[in-house]
């Protein structure tokens, strides 16, 4: 088993590395320049500029730019922010817990209820119930996530008053209690998870729907009846581990689209996370900023598809990582 | 008597039309003994095993009729509830097929524990350590090892013994048998076959053995009953049958068997195949297949003849009333 992660590890940090280079490259040569929002200010030489441009390094060669980033990035020095004027490092240190708590609380009510939503629609296949979960389920997998969370904005923020339409937190809560704390933090949640997740909750019941259908189909089933079991320990146990196996993986693939889709949640939410770091960092061709994001999110898709893997591995006692081979 | 069928009629309602897989069959069950149900692929011998367990699939099967007594109580009358205490406790059923009626995902310790857990309510130690001599039983060695195994870490042949452990672990008062060899090679075969003997000896419990190999049925069967397209065709003790059959059909699979015919000379087999059970012919069933048919056996279905002696055969051939 740990064989197994440390050759993943490996291979997964040579690939980072070559998306990472790509990404520079492509940055640098597309139109732009991080010195653009100073031309024609007031207050601002054009000689000051051109000597902020030496101090980023900004006018040396392509070439030479990449080497020297290269050499800092292997040092664990991620640069300094163009945009910003801090070290890359805290700003995003800032920012990952951020999109964290965003996409695991995506994630988590994703899970829950694609994975029951799938279950009942197939032990209540062809039944009314089903139907109309596979129409809505088409429906909320099909709509673009800037237009739900503009509705939702509408209805929840503008319309009933009930929810906040943006940042992680409201203002003035720093004297307040944990608890209070807590339920306003929730409240901010709501809406960017709902829409971060609904898409994938709908594609999650689909899959699970499918997944359940072809287990219940099985001779174990049978015998797990003819044992005299109970429906519900039937579906929820020997239906149910068999069929979350294939899941697990889908699970893994989910992760790259739910922190793509935090980009757009983040950007409409004003959530201070990776996502609009990224988009802010992009429009300000602030290059340290978007290499980082682009290296850590990187490692979050290769840490979620390690652990879907080392998931599927303990889910199903078929596959076997190495040392666990019986004979 | 501890299981009496009466008039068991079990359909599928298909696109095509509605399938009488089981229609109307009738048998008994004595304490202790073996019934031997056999005939062609596709005569319902699964759907009167399942129909039994009252396991038929729900859509699209359904018993439409009939009765099933188990020691008198009618268990198509009982709500789920009562017949869940009844599967797996008083009647089990081993499967045909081995390699897929474990579930992967779990040892097959657990479950065999999980049966005896359910019935008999013991307790985690308690109920690993029935677990344990279940499978001594069955006779798989070191049993202790092989109860942490999944089912892919065991041969065919282990895995049938550990769905015969998991039937029998709160000896029921009867065991159905649906081809439990079939799959197997037939080394294994003669294995499963002589543990059942034994197991049937020690517990004394009734078997409903189902299979398409009259060897077997010879060898551990006290009453057969031969299905045909739905319908029993003929139903004789053991002994009466294979010495004296009666109905054309069971003569034709006697002499398919080997050993039972003339040494040397390739086995008969039956000519043509089962009718289509959407669109059965209006008289004997058998009727286009049989080489002693007469007139009336394309237009009237035959009924059910008493021969005596416990001896029955659906063949107009045995009408005395116009012989
Ligand atoms: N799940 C089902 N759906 C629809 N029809 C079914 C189903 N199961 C059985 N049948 C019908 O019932 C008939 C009898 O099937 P059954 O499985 O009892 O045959 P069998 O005698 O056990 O054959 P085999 O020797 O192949 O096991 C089949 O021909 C089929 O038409
Ligand atoms: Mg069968």
């Amino acid at each position: 088993m740990r064989r197994f992660i440390i050759k993943r590890l490996m291979q997964s940090g040579l690939l980072i590395f070559l998306v990472l280079t790509i990404t520079f490259f492509l940055l640098h040569f597309a139109p732009g320049d991080p010195m653009a929002k100073y031309y024609n200010r007031t207050g601002i030489s054009p000689e000051t500029v051109e000597m902020m441009r030496v101090k980023f390094g900004l006018d040396k060669p392509v070439g030479e730019q990449y080497i020297k980033w290269v050499a800092s990035f292997i040092r664990g020095d991620f640069g300094f922010s163009i945009h910003y004027n801090r070290p890359v490092r805290d700003i995003i240190f800032e920012a990952i817990p951020n999109t964290l708590r965003l996409t695991i609380a995506a994630l988590l009510l994703y899970i829950v209820i694609g994975i029951s939503l799938g279950i009942f629609s197939a032990v209540k296949k062809d039944t009314l119930f089903d139907k109309v979960n596979t129409v809505i389920a088409l429906f909320l997998y099909s709509i673009p996530s800037f237009w739900l969370s503009l509705m939702l904005i509408f209805l929840f923020s503008l319309k009933l008053g009930i929810l906040p339409s943006s940042h992680m937190q409201s203002i003035g809560m720093q004297g307040a209690g944990w608890f209070e704390l807590l339920c306003d933090r929730a409240r901010h949640l709501v809406m960017p998870a709902f829409v971060l997740g609904v898409a994938s909750a709908a594609g999650m019941a689909r899959y699970m729907r499918g997944s359940m259908l072809d287990v219940l189909r099985e001779d174990y089933i049978r015998t797990a009846r003819a044992k005299g079991l109970e429906n519900k320990s039937v579906i929820l146990k020997h239906a149910f581990r068999n069929a979350a196996i294939p899941v697990v993986t889908i699970i893994g693939l989910s992760i790259p689209f739910l922190l793509g889709g935090a980009v757009v949640v983040e950007k409409i939410f004003s959530w201070p996370g990776m996502g609009r770091l990224a988009v802010d960092a992009i429009y300000a061709r602030d290059y340290p900023i978007v290499l980082a994001v682009n290296f850590v999110v990187g490692v979050m898709v290769i840490l979620g598809n390690l652990m879907a893997d080392i998931g599927y591995a303990l889910l199903d006692p078929r596959i076997t990582v190495t040392e666990r081979s019986e004979g | 008597m501890l299981l009496k069928v009466n008039n068991l009629e079990t359909i599928f309602r298909m696109a095509r039309g509605e399938v009488r897989a089981v229609d109307r069959i009738s048998f008994n069950i004595k304490s202790g003994k073996t019934l031997g149900l056999v005939g062609e692929s596709g005569c319902g011998k699964s759907v009167t095993a399942l129909s039994i367990m009252r396991l038929v699939p729900d859509p699209p099967g359904k018993i439409a009729g009939g009765s099933i007594e188990l020691e008198g109580n009618d268990i198509l009358k009982l709500p789920e509830k009562e017949m869940r205490k009844i599967r797996g406790n008083e009647i089990s059923i081993v499967f045909q097929e081995p390699l897929s009626s474990l579930n992967p995902v779990f040892s097959c310790g657990e479950q065999v524990r999980e049966a005896i857990v359910l019935h008999q309510h013991l307790g985690r130690k308690d109920s690993k350590t029935e677990a344990i001599e279940m499978l001594r039983r069955v006779r798989i060695p070191d049993p202790e090892t092989r109860y942490k195994n999944y089912p892919h870490q065991m041969s065919g042949g282990m895995r049938q013994r550990v769905m015969i452990a998991m039937a029998l672990s709160c000896q029921p008062k009867l065991l159905i048998a649906d081809e439990p060899t079939t799959a197997l090679d037939v080394s294994v075969q003669a294995q499963i076959i002589e543990l059942l003997q034994d197991l049937r000896e020690e517990l004394g419990m009734s078997i409903l053995l189902i299979t398409h190999d009259l060897a077997v049925i010879a060898q551990m069967a006290d009453t057969v009953v031969v299905m045909y397209a739905g319908k029993i065709v003929e139903k004789a003790p053991a002994g009466k049958l294979f010495s004296d059959p009666s109905h054309p059909y069971t003569q034709g699979l006697l002499a398919s068997m080997p050993g039972y015919s003339i040494p040397g000379k390739s086995l008969p087999v039956i000519p043509g195949s089962v009718p289509d059970p959407v669109k059965l012919p209006p008289g004997c069933r058998f009727s286009d297949r049989c080489g002693k048919r007469i007139e009336k056996c394309f237009n009237e279905e035959p009924p059910l003849f008493n021969l005596g002696d416990s001896h029955f055969s659906r063949c107009w051939l045995h009408n005395k009333e116009e012989n």
